[in-house]
């Protein structure tokens, strides 16, 4: 598939960031096209988390423009690319943990509510009727991942991969057409990344949803992804299908070093 | 025993207006880790504007308790707004500069303030009209007086106190608050438009100082453009005892700090009465920093 014969979701052209004199990305050009799930892997420090932060709009692009859904959304403020349909997790889990998880969901559905703070106060009927749908659709997502049953809990007493899996709950509860998962099976052990991966193709199917993922674990990337990207060093070094990422050279190169 | 009680009564009454302005500055600490050293003069605003609707309302002839009404809400409504605009003008240029920065740009907002109600009303202090007649009230035989003053003042603090637990745990910009005062950059990336929950904190923050602020008024019936100056520091370190960030540490540590005061001065030893608030303050920053209800947070790194 090809960005000519279907509908572009996400277009990047020419981003670079840089950090003072480092340049954390340069000149990075790539395109996902609606409904794909993209794979985005590389060393560490290739520049994939900052590619993240620059599509959700953490900082601007030193150069180069990034268009959402057929809008410039580079530069933007988080709140709005939030807004306007781009939601993600993080590699190092950043839920509000002092919240119930039930509260860490609900906080990403505000953005579609209906009642204000005075109708809140008030008691208004409107109150009533926002609040009932937001909480009802809060543990309709939780209820996907699981976590229903626990949802009066705080968020930092979950274990580890159910906290994973609230982030992911609390991206898709702002109603995003792109979600970005940094890391998603990070520190999870074989049974559970399973686990997680199918999930995550079920709720693309379920919530019409495009995705991109930084992942480690290449086994599970191959598995999964219909095409990749790959980083180094801030650069762009290859993109295709995973058939192709396996055996590329530069690739190999990349993660294994030179050949001696 | 009774004269024990009687202070104790006098000194809640003290307390509750220190809780009112501390609670400021633990919201404004709780969301973007600054102590915001003009919010004494807030407050300070707060009671001018108190008494200039409180003259006025009673001068068209209104009954007493609609224009206590009307002039505490003016006043928390015009003080709201003063809130937002200083945070507007001088604080948000300067989220990405150290905190100090930001520190002494408030003391700067602060002397501006201060000294802006100086050149415009004068340094002398003005009569703050007393707006409901005091009633005196016999308890245990007449051996304690409670005033009508300070049980509105004590009733006032606790409608206000409920409302703002409201605000915090039951509504959308609370959660948001909530979460921002947890992680800014997550809240932001989970589509929380972070500019306006601040403005809505330093809002409500300086809507209870103004509320303090004619509560003082009606209390000791005079108001100067510096009276912000100390019931402020009070504040800041009813902040500290309580543990900065945390609401109801402020609550505590007020009504603490004002029995504390009010005994000292009860046993005569009057002049030693700040001299004991700040020794408070060096003592519980020497031994637990986080106050009595803060969390000890370690720095992210």
């Amino acid at each position: 598939m090809t960005a000519s014969t279907a509908e572009v979701l996400l277009d990047v052209q020419q981003a670079s960031r840089s950090f003072g004199g480092l340049k954390a990305l340069s000149e990075v050009s790539l395109h996902i096209n609606r409904g794909e799930l993209i794979g985005l892997i590389g060393p560490n420090g290739a520049g994939k988390t900052t590619l993240f932060n620059l599509l959700t709009g953490v900082y601007p692009p030193s150069s180069g423009s990034i268009i959402l859904n057929n809008e410039s959304v580079g530069g933007m403020k988080p709140f709005r690319i939030n807004r306007k349909g781009a939601a993600r997790t993080f590699q190092n889990i950043r839920l509000f943990t002092a919240m119930t998880v039930l509260d860490n969901v609900k906080i990403a559905f505000h953005q579609h509510a209906k009642h204000s703070m005075f109708t809140s106060m008030l008691r208004l009927p409107k109150h009533f009727s926002g609040e009932g749908e937001i909480t009802q659709k809060a543990m309709d997502i939780l209820k996907i991942f699981n976590l229903a049953d626990q949802f009066d809990e705080l968020a930092g007493n979950m274990s580890y991969g159910n906290q994973r899996r609230l982030e992911i709950a609390r991206a898709l509860a702002a109603g995003p057409k792109l979600l970005l998962l940094d890391e998603p099976a990070a520190g999870m052990n074989p049974n559970e990344t399973r686990d997680l991966m199918n999930l995550i193709a079920w709720i693309r199917e379920e919530f019409d949803l495009t995705i991109l993922l930084i992942e480690h674990d290449m086994s599970l990337v191959m598995g999964v992804c219909d095409r990749i990207y790959v980083l180094d060093r801030g650069m762009l070094i290859a993109d295709g299908s995973p058939l192709e990422i396996r055996n590329n050279p530069k690739v190999i190169e990349a993660y294994l070093g030179q050949e001696a | 025993m009774e004269y024990f009680i009687q202070q104790l009564i006098n000194g809640i009454s003290v307390g509750s207006i220190y809780a009112l302005i501390a609670l400021g500055y633990t919201m404004v600490y709780g969301i973007i880790k600054l102590i915001n050293f003009a919010h004494g003069d807030v407050f300070m605003v707060g009671s001018f504007i108190g008494l200039f609707s409180a003259k006025y309302f009673a001068s068209v002839g209104f009954p007493p308790v609609i224009v206590l009404i009307l002039s505490l809400v003016i006043s928390m409504t015009v003080s709201a707004l003063l809130g937002i605009t200083i945070e507007r003008l001088a604080y948000k240029p300067l989220r990405r500069a150290s905190r100090i920065a930001v520190l002494i740009t408030a003391i700067g907002v602060s002397f501006l303030l201060e000294y802006t109600g100086v050149y415009l009303l004068g340094p002398q202090a003005k009569g703050f009209p007393e707006i409901i007649n005091k009633h005196q009230f016999q308890l245990f035989g007449s051996s304690v007086q409670v005033d009508s003053n300070q049980m509105m003042t004590l009733g006032t603090t606790v409608v206000l106190m409920i409302i703002l637990q409201y605000i915090v745990h039951r509504t959308k910009i609370g959660k948001a608050m909530r979460a921002v005062s947890f992680d800014m950059e997550a809240a932001q990336l989970m589509g929380i438009n972070v500019d306006r929950t601040i403005s809505a904190t330093f809002a409500i923050g300086s809507a209870l100082a103004a509320a303090a602020g004619v509560i003082f008024g009606m209390t000791y019936n005079a108001v100067d453009p510096m009276m912000g100056v100390l019931p402020g520091l009070k504040a800041f370190v009813a902040a500290v005892l309580g543990g900065i960030g945390s609401i109801p540490g402020a609550l505590v540590g007020g009504l603490l700090l004002g029995t504390v005061e009010t005994e000292i001065s009860s046993l005569g030893y009057s002049s030693w009465r700040d001299g004991v608030a700040f020794a408070i303050l060096i003592l519980i920053l020497i031994f637990k920093p986080s106050g009595l209800f803060g969390k000890n947070v370690r720095e992210k790194v």
